[in-house]
């Protein structure tokens, strides 16, 4: 049969952003894939050389929108190590666990993609609705859904108090609760299990050669976890184990993904239970000295590396940036090869890819209000919150009989 | 053995197959080892090290531009969480390193950046597209150069130009 060549993307292949897939086909079968990236490339490693440490936990934050913090994390991490800096434990542990909500919250965006791709769009709509328990609390406990500016140099920008905790308790256990319903889908729901045993197989030895990382490695039963092999923050306090699977393909990342979960839901309790009191910050330099340092940190999406360089002024001489999405795309071709040109976006969105932190994008938006001088005012998480409330039921969308009705059943 | 024994044997064994390398390695911290080796070297120490010595995955290869010369970092891991860093150099003057594609296949997207943003030349890379750079980007305009000069290159088409200033810090948010 003549050989096709189908091209996938640039705009928006299987998620909203921008990567060129090249598809050779022979009939429906998938021979080959071409791959072209960096449509997001902004030059933010430039940027950096250029801002300081100060400026640059801002910038780096924003390398990504949905794994803010593990980049964040990652940069002040080596920086501290450079600079000699004792982190105090306490904000070790708030690292640790505004990291693991921010798993939590990613995970969950994952199970409404993955359910979306393969047109199961309730399980979407029920993992993004609950996935809201999480973006609350985050909003809660930073003031922010995403980029959470918590990092500083040297320890985290806030501390934790007691009514925080309680209401992140709570909200473990209502996630808990629903996780579990999502792993008795995934073990029991006969179409999702058939349409994703076998997509996408990944073997072990291709993990290895390939160097996949993350969910996508763990799925074919390599036991690689950044947190458990190179414990960074409060984790080699914690008792977790390592998710693993042997069915390397996407069911098992469905597995894998959801079975972290509850891991994670632990971690969260045992860091709340274990957190000791003191300082959160320790005093940072504004010059570095010189030196070089190389952090890794396990990002919902697998590890994520940050190497710096510092030649003792307050700007950093270079900063080194790979996201785990770059070291699985190259796996991305290997799990196509033998399957239907049908499973292309299911199979794409499970590495969980995110473009943006593979090419390190910034946009920099300009402030409509802020150009026209309009007075700018700040509200509340609270307020905001009702006023979302309110601008839905003033068009005729109630939230509040759709809630009580869907937690009666949960319930 | 604690995990700085550990490490503190890895660089041991390291000098004692190559001599050269006495003085050159270090452990900076428990599960990381740092070590620097000249060019013709690099290739013997990075297969005894990702080799026998079980460093078989890497993390990344970053790119430096060091004045009057290239520096190239392979950061590689093993399965305990020890990453070694081996450092090389390559003069300016000719920027040229071999691939290291034949060992690991998925390195070829570290090498294009480095061929992209430092304007390295790497010897037997595959073909492939180009990475990160747009295909139309103008040749020998290599942005990780510390004396790379934005303004020296033409606007795109429909486009502007680089401001002239972007090497001050604050220029991006003032445009």
């Amino acid at each position: 049969m003549a050989e096709m060549k189908i091209p996938i993307g640039p705009q928006h292949p299987a998620l909203k952003e921008p990567e060129s897939f090249l598809i050779s086909l022979s009939g429906e079968r998938i021979k080959d894939v071409g791959m072209r990236l960096g449509y997001n490339h902004r030059g933010m490693e430039k940027a950096a050389e250029q801002r300081t440490y100060v400026q640059d936990v801002y910038l780096l934050e924003r390398i990504c929108g949905i794994c803010s913090h593990s980049h964040s994390t990652a940069f002040v991490q080596a920086v501290e190590e450079i600079a000699g800096i004792e982190v105090p434990p306490r904000a070790k542990y708030i690292r640790t666990i505004v990291g693991e909500l921010e798993r939590v919250h990613s995970h969950l965006l994952w199970l409404g993609v993955a359910g979306h791709e393969i047109g199961f769009d309730t399980l979407l709509m029920y993992a993004w609705r609950d996935r809201e328990i999480v973006m609350d609390i985050l909003s809660l406990l930073t003031g922010n859904r995403v980029n959470y500016a918590v990092n500083a140099i040297g320890g985290v920008h806030r501390d934790i108090d007691d009514d925080q905790k309680a209401q992140i308790l709570k909200a473990i256990d209502k996630l808990e609760e629903r996780t579990k319903y999502y792993i008795e889908v995934a073990r029991e729901e006969k179409t999702l299990i058939t349409r994703l045993s076998g997509v996408g197989y990944l073997s072990k030895n291709e993990v290895l050669s390939l160097g996949a990382v993350g969910p996508a490695a763990r799925a074919s039963g390599i036991a690689r976890d950044t947190r458990k092999d190179d414990p960074y923050a409060a984790y080699a306090q914690l008792d977790f184990k390592v998710v693993t699977d042997e069915h390397c393909d996407v069911y098992g990342r469905t597995l894998v993904r959801v079975g972290e979960l509850m891991e994670t839901y632990s971690m969260i309790r045992q860091a709340l239970a274990r957190m000791p009191a003191g300082e959160i910050a320790a005093r940072a330099p504004r010059r570095v000295p010189a030196g070089e340092a190389l952090s890794r940190y396990e990002a919902p999406r697998g590890e994520d590396v940050h190497y710096v360089k510092a030649n003792g002024t307050d700007k950093p001489e270079r900063v080194r940036v790979r996201a785990p999405t770059l070291a699985n795309l190259q796996a991305v071709s290997k799990m196509l090869e033998g399957d239907n040109l049908a499973d292309v976006p299911i199979v794409i969105a499970a590495i969980d890819p995110c473009f943006s932190c593979t090419d390190r994008m910034i946009r920099l938006v300009r402030s409509e209000q802020g150009d026209s001088g309009a007075e700018a005012r700040s509200i509340g998480w609270e307020e905001m919150r009702v006023r979302g409330i309110e601008w839905y039921r003033g068009r005729g969308v109630d939230f509040a009989d759709l809630n009580a009705r869907l937690g009666a059943r949960l319930c | 053995m604690s995990g700085v024994e550990r490490d503190e044997g890895v660089a041991a064994s390291l000098v004692s197959s190559f001599p050269y390398l006495e003085g050159k390695v270090r452990v900076q911290r428990e599960k990381r080892i740092w070590l620097e080796v000249e060019l013709p070297r690099f290739r013997e120490v990075f297969d005894r090290a990702t080799g026998d010595l079980g460093f078989g995955m890497i993390c990344v290869v970053t790119g430096l531009d060091e004045g009057e010369s290239l520096g190239f970092i392979y950061h590689v891991a093993d399965d305990r969480g020890t990453v070694l860093s081996i450092h090389t150099r390559a003069p300016k003057a000719d920027p040229r390193i071999a691939t290291i594609t034949d060992r690991f296949p998925s390195a070829h997207i570290y090498e294009r950046e480095l061929v992209d943003l430092l304007g390295a030349v790497v010897e037997g890379l595959p073909p492939g597209n180009r990475y990160p750079l747009p295909d139309d980007w103008p040749e020998g305009e290599h942005p990780l150069r510390k004396d790379w000069n934005p303004s020296a290159i033409p606007a795109a088409p429909g486009g502007t130009a680089p401001a002239a200033g972007q090497s001050e810090a604050n220029a991006s948010e003032a445009r």
